[in-house]
């Protein structure tokens, strides 16, 4: 297995992902997949299959490549007896975000799904944002990271704070979303972009020190990745810099080779540049 | 002793009783829609019902190593609500759901032709998604509407093997029997059948085709209902193996009819904070 597939299921292009995915799935369920990618691609041939209203049908009756998405835990799972691997949530993210990549699942779509989805159905429309930035107007489905981040199932909020939110998040919801990362127990190695966000972010420190002295008094421990991110946010050399997302980070210690967004260590080709977005520093408008 | 309970609505119980119920064995649980003890007013409240019962619900109780399937109706009660039965046209949009394992609860409470009508539309559903049916018997003139829900299972689609009956007693156990479904059994603390009257119908049935289940809800009931049950069998002289084939392989081989069991827990969301997520914050 060249490259984790839950690092590729966050926005390597999707023919890596497919290439992954195959190699994990046995054969009758790697002839689902093609039939409901297939499905998928012609559906995305016809708008109105692939959009909401199509004529003719009731409300409520589903496109054949919806009820693939739907049914992608039950066809996508570890082989018997083969060798530890992706997990079965692992493998159906996969085959959802894929489905949903090649229908070029367009913002009305990715909400309806999100709507009327299960927990893992979400979780698929959020990893999947970064694969649908051309059909989706930017930013637009913010509102469905924000549901996610509501909720207290760490697999949503796990899958919402990836490449789409360190990109879209305004930096007082982006604070929070690290927060509940904290809060319920999610690694913040899922947090994408985390240390360029973090980098000279004064706010943040000091959220993260009231919820240790918090801890604290109430004689409970810190999580461990509450005083790494602490870490982050003091590193201000390269704040401003050009080569924020490519330069040494000294601040981060010894975590720093294992985390996903450690620089250099991820994949670029799928994402704009964190070093480009705007860095937004703590303003009172912000707060307000 | 490995328990699957097989009806349980455990929307309406706390973390404390999914630590205790792991603690007595239960490894999986069948959360079956019905009516909230108030009356729904619209359909949205049963999406977001549904929402609870596929996302929601199924986390809590990975939290505690329990592995939580659902099935998804308009229950008999509201089938008799306007404002309700429209949910039937939605429902297929639903049963093609991953941890959907059947359609239900289905089946009458009093009787009447809308009842008639949803009791046939569900169980054609059920046919049409490869489902099983998880049909309530109900509680008032409970003979007469066993055989008048016999009736409708046999002139609908779905063969009676690919039906549970379920809130069986003394009473109706053999026309259940006789019907070729499989049976269900309520273990209530004060209503329905209690565990000496469970062991007492299974020396006298069999453990052929039985399901036990707690059934509990938001009223008096008791979700270790089935690990009574499991010690009140080994007390009088069933095997091991009998008591697994009730609590365990008996809703195994229901539920699996759907090809949607999971029963490994291994997705459980990583190592939580301080071992638990259900938190709302600085807990």
């Amino acid at each position: 297995m060249p490259t984790a597939l839950t690092e590729l299921t966050n926005g390597a292009p999707a023919p890596a992902l497919q290439a992954a995915l195959e190699g994990h799935l046995a054969g009758a369920d790697r002839v689902w997949l093609h039939e409901a990618l297939a499905e998928a691609e012609a559906a995305a041939g016809d708008e109105a299959e692939a959009g909401a209203g199509a004529a003719g049908r009731s409300a409520w009756a589903l496109p054949t490549w919806e009820i693939r998405f739907a049914e992608a835990g039950r066809h996508c799972r570890p082989a018997q007896g083969g060798p530890s691997g992706p997990s079965a949530q692992d493998l159906a993210d996969a085959a959802r975000v894929l489905i949903l990549h090649t229908v070029r699942a367009d913002h009305d779509t990715t909400t309806r799904l999100y709507t009327h989805g299960t927990a893992a159905e979400r979780r698929a429309v959020l990893l999947a944002l970064p694969h649908l930035s051309a059909h989706i107007p930017p930013a637009s489905a913010l509102p469905l990271v924000e549901d996610a981040l509501r909720t207290n199932d760490t697999r949503l909020v796990a899958a919402a704070v990836g490449p789409y939110a360190a990109e879209h998040l305004d930096q007082h919801a982006w604070r929070h979303a690290v927060l509940k990362c904290l809060f319920t127990g999610v690694p913040v190695d899922a947090v994408d972009g985390l240390a360029p966000r973090a980098r000279a972010d004064a706010e943040l420190a000091r959220m993260l020190r009231d919820y240790a002295a918090e801890r604290t008094a109430a004689s409970r421990p810190v999580p461990d990745d509450l005083h790494r991110v602490l870490a982050l946010t003091a590193d201000r050399d390269t704040a401003t810099g050009p080569d924020t997302a490519t330069g040494p980070d000294t601040a981060t210690g010894p975590d720093t080779a294992t985390a996903p967004d450690a620089p250099g260590d991820r994949d670029t080709t799928a994402r704009p540049d964190t070093a480009d977005r705007p860095h937004v520093t703590a303003a009172p408008t912000e707060e307000s | 002793m490995r328990i699957f309970d097989p009806h349980i609505h455990m929307t309406s119980r706390t973390t404390d009783d999914y630590e205790a119920m792991y603690a007595a064995g239960v490894r999986a649980v069948v959360e079956p829609s019905f009516w909230l003890g108030q009356p729904r007013t619209s359909p949205a409240s049963f999406f977001d019902y549904f929402d609870t019962l596929l996302g929601w619900e199924p986390f809590r109780a990975s939290q505690y190593g329990i592995a939580h399937h659902c099935t998804l109706a308009l229950n008999p009660k509201e089938a008799n609500d306007p404002r309700c039965t429209p949910v039937l046209d939605a429902l297929p949009r639903y049963l093609v759901k991953d941890s959907v394992v059947a359609v239900g609860e289905i089946g009458y409470d009093s009787m009447t032709p809308a009842e008639d009508t949803a009791l046939a539309a569900q169980l054609q559903l059920a046919a049409d998604h490869g489902l099983p049916a998880l049909v309530h018997t109900p509680h008032r003139d409970k003979l007469a509407g066993l055989h008048r829900t016999v009736a409708v299972i046999r002139e609908s689609d779905l063969p009676p093997e690919r039906v549970l009956l379920d809130h069986l007693n003394e009473t109706t156990v053999k026309a259940a029997t006789d019907s070729g479904c499989w049976l269900g059994f309520s273990v209530y603390p004060d209503t329905k059948m209690d565990e000496d009257r469970m062991v007492a119908v299974i020396k006298d049935h069999g453990t052929e085709k039985v399901l036990v289940n707690s059934a509990a809800d938001w009223g008096k009931s008791d979700p270790l209902k089935t690990r009574k049950v499991g010690d009140a069998l080994l007390a009088a002289g069933f095997t091991e193996d009998d008591v697994d084939q009730v609590l365990w392989r008996n809703p195994v081989a229901f539920y699996g009819l759907s090809g949607r069991l999971r029963l490994d827990v291994t997705d459980a969301p990583e190592p939580l904070h301080e071992g638990n997520s259900i938190l709302r914050g600085g807990e």
